[in-house]
């Protein structure tokens, strides 16, 4: 009697310790993915299609069953993770994750590329490429590999030179090594300049309308202007319809993006312009003759002058007058030629200038 | 509605004039009174300045089709023209195709016309040339676009495709609903 009840008991405690371990010990016919870095578990095994299909509390129950098995699968495998106490004995048990191997999508859209610089634009045009350097290059003087700029670069830095040439035909009594910093300083001036109006024009392209009023970069083109006045011209109470006209505005009101208006001619307007002009068109398509595309016609020019200039740039590349050269070719100048020869002073002054220091 | 804009009014012109021609003028250049085309709902509609101002009263959601409807303009505002411009398509055609009583029926139906089924063609048809469709008795029954020349329609096995459909009058029987 009594050996019956203590096998009965050991059944009962065998079947609570039992009844304790289904919570946490799961099947699965396969086995989850895991990513422990990203607390990660991706469960490959179809779910039961019969049962979850269709709204309602069992479908609700079933989706709940499979995600705590789930999460249970994922807390057991952390348990395996190597831990330790954190901050002494008595301190809460931290495990070490492994790196993370699952790679999540990000979460802004990838940027954007930035807007070529004015020079990029330019090189890209003339087809310009960019030669590779090498950042050491060989100095021969001290015997040894040095970079191409900055300090201690090879062959010395020129500003600091302890003798400074005077070039042929300057003065003599000017100070090669503060012109030499001058020099610098401009270029140093004129390239930041370039940069914020590359950065400025960026900016504008991003914007159509600008709601910011100007840039404080010290100058402003005319585009820019321009869109700010007009701006300007239509944010009053009307819109801009009662705002006096400048002298050379166009009667239309302009509308706030620049954009153009779409407009049609009148339903009942003039019905024998209308004709007439239907009648031209028909004459123009009965001609076959190619209509002239103003707009093309000139960039054709214009691209076949500029490729002339280059073509005798590049003969006397040497050559001093390159620039001038290119821009006496234009047809309007080409009868100053021989003026502008005759008094150099009267129409270059500053050219010559720079010519004399060179 | 509104009047087309240069661009609207070339792309009309130039398919009219597939099927007619410099006979356009006489359409825009009427001596019966002032004709204009307009446009209303992407659909260009053919009509006289008297319909034109009647029409003008009656609000554009209330409108459903002032004067002759000559095609429509699809979204990348390419112009088709529609079988109700038949009736000033047929007056002025200059090819045409006269198919035989045992194939209208066919044509009718949407087919295109077989050599088998051509009566008579214009001389000097050129391929792909847009042509006018009769009936041997001088009905006129749709157009299309003349796959063989004159000259190939000649040597061509009968079952061969002279003419490729575009539009039949059995279209207002097949299309009626969407027909304006």
């Amino acid at each position: 009697m009594a050996a019956v009840r203590v096998e009965a008991v050991l059944a009962a405690a065998e079947e609570q310790e039992a009844e304790k371990r289904r919570s946490i010990t799961v099947e699965k016919e396969l086995e989850l993915e895991y990513d422990l870095g990203n607390l990660l578990a991706v469960d490959r095994n179809p779910p039961p299609a019969a049962a979850l299909r269709g709204a309602g509390p069992r479908r609700e129950a079933l989706l709940r069953a499979l995600a705590r098995d789930n999460t249970q699968l994922l807390v057991s495998r952390l348990w395996e993770l190597p831990a330790e106490r954190a901050g002494g004995a008595g301190g809460p048990l931290v495990a070490q994750l492994p790196e993370p191997t699952f790679r999540l999508p990000r979460e802004k859209p990838a940027p954007k590329p930035r807007p070529p610089t004015r020079w990029e634009q330019f090189a890209r045009l003339k087809g310009i490429r960019r030669k590779k350097k090498t950042s050491l290059v060989w100095d021969e003087q001290a015997k040894e590999w040095r970079r191409r700029w900055g300090y201690r670069r090879a062959g010395g830095d020129p500003s600091r030179a302890w003798l400074a040439e005077v070039p042929a035909g300057a003065d003599p009594e000017e100070d090669q090594f503060a012109r030499l910093r001058r020099e610098k300083r401009e270029r140093v001036a004129r390239n930041e300049l370039n940069r914020l109006r590359n950065l400025a024009r960026a900016h504008r392209a991003g914007s159509a309308v600008p709601a910011a009023p100007l840039h404080p970069t010290g100058h402003q083109d005319r585009d820019e202007l321009r869109r700010v006045a007009r701006v300007a011209r239509v944010s009053t109470a009307s819109l801009g319809r009662f705002q006096p006209r400048l002298p050379k505005e166009p009667a239309e009101p302009p509308s706030r993006s620049g954009g153009k208006k779409r407009r049609f001619q009148p339903l009942l307007g003039n019905l024998a312009a209308e004709r007439s002009r239907q009648l031209e068109l028909l004459r123009d398509m009965g001609s076959k003759k190619p209509v002239l595309d103003i707009t093309r016609a000139v960039n054709k020019q214009l691209r076949q002058e500029e490729a002339e200039a280059a073509a005798a740039n590049k003969g006397k590349k040497q050559s001093k007058r390159g620039k001038r050269g290119r821009r006496q070719q234009r047809p309007g100048r080409s009868g100053k030629k021989s003026g502008a020869r005759r008094q150099p002073q009267q129409q270059k002054p500053a050219g010559g200038g720079r010519r004399k220091k060179a | 509605m509104r009047p087309l804009t240069e661009a609207e009014t070339r792309a009309v012109f130039e398919k009219l004039g597939k099927y007619i021609g410099e006979n356009i003028q006489l359409l825009v250049d009427r001596p019966d009174g002032t004709y204009c085309f307009r446009l209303h709902r992407d659909r260009v509609y053919y009509l006289s300045e008297k319909l034109l101002k009647l029409a003008a009263s009656v609000p554009r959601e209330s409108l459903v089709a002032p004067g002759t409807c000559f095609g429509k303009f699809t979204k990348s505002q390419k112009f088709r023209l529609s079988v109700t411009a038949l009736d000033f398509l047929a007056p002025y055609a200059k090819y045409k195709v006269w198919v035989k009583p045992g194939s209208e029926q066919s044509f009718l139906y949407g087919n295109h016309v077989l050599k088998s089924g051509l009566g008579r063609i214009t001389e000097s048809t050129a391929q792909y040339q847009g042509v006018v469709v009769y009936s041997m008795a001088d009905v006129p029954l749709g157009f299309g676009v003349a796959a063989k020349s004159t000259q190939e329609c000649r040597k061509v096995d009968p079952l061969a495709i002279v003419v490729f459909h575009q539009a039949d009058v059995g279209e207002y029987v097949r299309n009626e609903d969407t027909l304006t």
